[in-house]
């Protein structure tokens, strides 16, 4: 046989060089790099003002005038998708950053600390896993109303628990190194040996996790404004958007087509930069899963 | 049997813990369940009998030892806005929310399970990359989305089958409850389906790369005869893990998916609780919700041990 190796993970043999720049990570980047595009082309242009009614016939089809067509009071459906782009990528950004601050908080503090607090945090966290994130949001909104902010501190707050699993576990695992040791011997206290060598080790799976959970964001938030519980009208979201061409999608099935469609692109896009950016970090993995 | 004790134990401290954690955020938040309820405009007399009415005048300890009491005596309270019992509210929806997202799990499994399989087998083949990419873009579709096309295609192009809506004869008129469950149930399935392929394959591809499905095939056994002997009660066992988080999923999507197609089940009561801030009617569907998906990762642990000696020896599954 040629197969002479078997570490306990990878089984398989392969010679060649990892691949700096993977399909998925240059797909990811184009893709999310497309969106975000759009998003911030949208602060200063759209092609009409979001609550121009008469860009266009009431209910027309895409046209030289109206890309995407129009919705049922004639206002722009592309302008509505742009500014809903800046709306996704706001939503996954900051529950994003809820998640990873939360996360790692809890996640340092039940792996690097005493006994009792792990298992407090860990038992909390798996409760949070348990929960549903779409249940979290739906009791956040009965209590605060349906807004952007809800959207963000439920989705945030439910990634959390994600992220300090594995935050937990990273912390454990690079603890026990001999670097670790020797660093605490040097004098390094429990503050440097966090920030200086457990962070940096952490900090590309926390990376994937996080676009990962982005991409899932993305999706919470278009089915929580699908629902009537995200941001209020003002606000172009694509959940939303959605919802109110489906009422008219057999005159005009293209408003109940776009959104999804670039739902579907942002949330692929941060799928495959999660993707890439692992098989970029990690050497261990397998170039076929 | 130790195992199991210990498993109904975490089960019910999970449970009782998820109560507290549903009763605090209802309660905490700023917001008040009264003033919320009669709205703008009326007089502090009218707020304050309609507190001790509903005790939120309370401390909130006290009302939390009520609700908890009334539950476990299977009183799950009334309703603020129809005044019905929330009881009586949940059991009229339950014959639409449990065979769809029933239906939806095992349309789910029977989708995911030989396409995973395949996908593993024929990894480098075409039908194996094609299953792979079409799951990598499933996975990023929003599942209300799936239903709304199923919606423009089937019901508005072709006029197969019904857009919306339930027949008001419910299940005594079973041919049309089940076409109005029809692409309700296919929606929930697909869009389960993306996620479990992945998770089948990958258990799939951890036990092909076995030493002792290579000494199966060096003893003579095809690579299907060896993963059909050995392999697939081996890649049964984190896919079985999954399968008890996507029944709970299912229910879970349900509800989403009731909205989209207007069926009168739990997700549509619960979309109108959250939306006219009805709170007894949202803290006990919450938290029933939240107890099936509990309890689902519970029997799932216990599964697993039938299914994989290893586990039995252990307290507690990894």
């Amino acid at each position: 046989m040629s197969v002479d190796v078997t570490a306990p993970i990878d089984t398989t043999v392969r010679v060649r060089r990892p691949r700096r720049w993977s399909p998925s990570l240059i797909a990811g980047i184009v893709l999310v790099g497309l969106v975000a595009a759009v998003g911030l082309l949208s602060l200063v242009w759209t092609p009409y003002a979001l609550d121009d009614t008469s860009s266009g016939a009431r209910l027309g089809g895409p046209s030289a005038s109206n890309w995407a067509g129009t919705d049922r009071l004639g206002r722009d459906l592309f302008s509505q998708i742009m500014v809903g782009a800046g709306n996704a990528l706001v939503v996954a950004a900051a529950s994003m950053l809820v998640a990873g601050v939360l996360g790692v908080l809890i996640g340092v503090l039940a792996g690097a600390t005493r006994q009792w607090v792990d298992i407090t945090l860990l038992s909390a966290v798996d409760l949070l896993i348990a929960f549903p994130t779409l249940l979290l949001a739906m009791l956040i909104v009965t209590v605060r109303g349906a807004s952007l902010s809800s959207a963000i501190w439920a989705i945030g707050i439910a990634g959390s628990a994600v992220i300090a699993r594995v935050t937990r576990v990273n912390v454990a695992r690079v603890l026990r190194e001999d670097y670790i040791t020797a660093a605490q011997a040097a004098g390094t206290g429990w503050w440097g040996t966090i920030t200086r060598h457990v962070i940096p080790n952490v900090a590309p799976t926390l990376l994937v996790q996080l676009m990962l959970l982005g991409g899932s964001a993305v999706l919470a938030e278009a089915s929580l404004s699908y629902l009537g519980l995200g941001a209020p009208p003002p606000n172009a979201s694509w959940g939303r958007l959605l919802h109110e061409a489906q009422s008219t999608m057999t005159v005009q099935p293209w408003g109940a087509i776009l959104p999804g469609l670039a739902i579907v692109v942002t949330v692929l896009g941060l799928n495959l930069l999660g993707d890439g950016i692992r098989e970029r970090t990690d050497p261990s993995l397998r170039g076929d899963r | 049997m130790k195992g199991v004790l210990f498993r109904v134990g975490a089960l019910l401290i999970s449970l009782v813990l998820a109560s507290v954690v549903v009763f605090v955020v209802l309660r905490l938040l700023p917001g008040d369940a009264a003033g919320a309820s009669l709205g703008v405009g009326t007089t502090t007399d009218q707020l304050e009998s309609l507190r001790s009415e509903l005790g939120t005048d309370q401390p909130v300890p006290v009302q939390y030892a009520q609700w908890v009491g009334d539950l476990v005596r299977g009183d799950l309270g009334d309703s603020f806005t129809s005044r019905q019992p929330v009881a009586d509210l949940v059991a009229a929806k339950l014959p639409i929310t449990v065979p769809l997202s029933l239906a939806a799990f095992v349309l789910a499994v029977l989708i995911s399970v030989p396409l995973g399989v395949i996908a593993a087998v024929q990894r480098r083949g075409p039908v194996g990359v094609v299953v792979s990419a079409v799951s990598q873009l499933g996975v990023a579709v929003p599942v209300f989305w799936v239903g709304v096309l199923l919606v423009l295609v089937f019901a508005l192009t072709l006029g197969w089958l019904p857009s919306g809506g339930f027949p008001r004869q419910g299940w005594d008129d079973p041919a049309a409850a089940i076409r109005s469950l029809a692409l309700p149930v296919v929606t929930v399935a697909v869009a389960m389906s993306a996620v479990m392929v992945r998770y089948v394959r990958s258990a799939t591809l951890d036990v092909l790369d076995q030493d002792y499905l290579r000494t199966a095939r060096s003893l003579g056994y095809s690579r299907w005869q060896a993963l059909r002997r050995h392999g697939l009660r081996n890649a049964a066992v984190p896919v079985v893990s999954i399968l008890g988080i996507e029944l709970a999923t299912s229910l879970l999507g349900a509800v989403v998916i009731e909205n989209v197609f207007a069926l009168p089940g739990l997700g549509t009561l619960l979309l109108t609780s959250v939306t006219g801030r009805d709170l007894p009617v949202v803290q006990t569907l919450v938290l029933a919700l939240t107890a099936v998906v509990l309890l689902m990762n519970a029997l799932v642990d216990m599964l697993q041990r039938v299914i994989d000696p290893r586990l039995r020896r252990t307290g507690v599954t990894a």
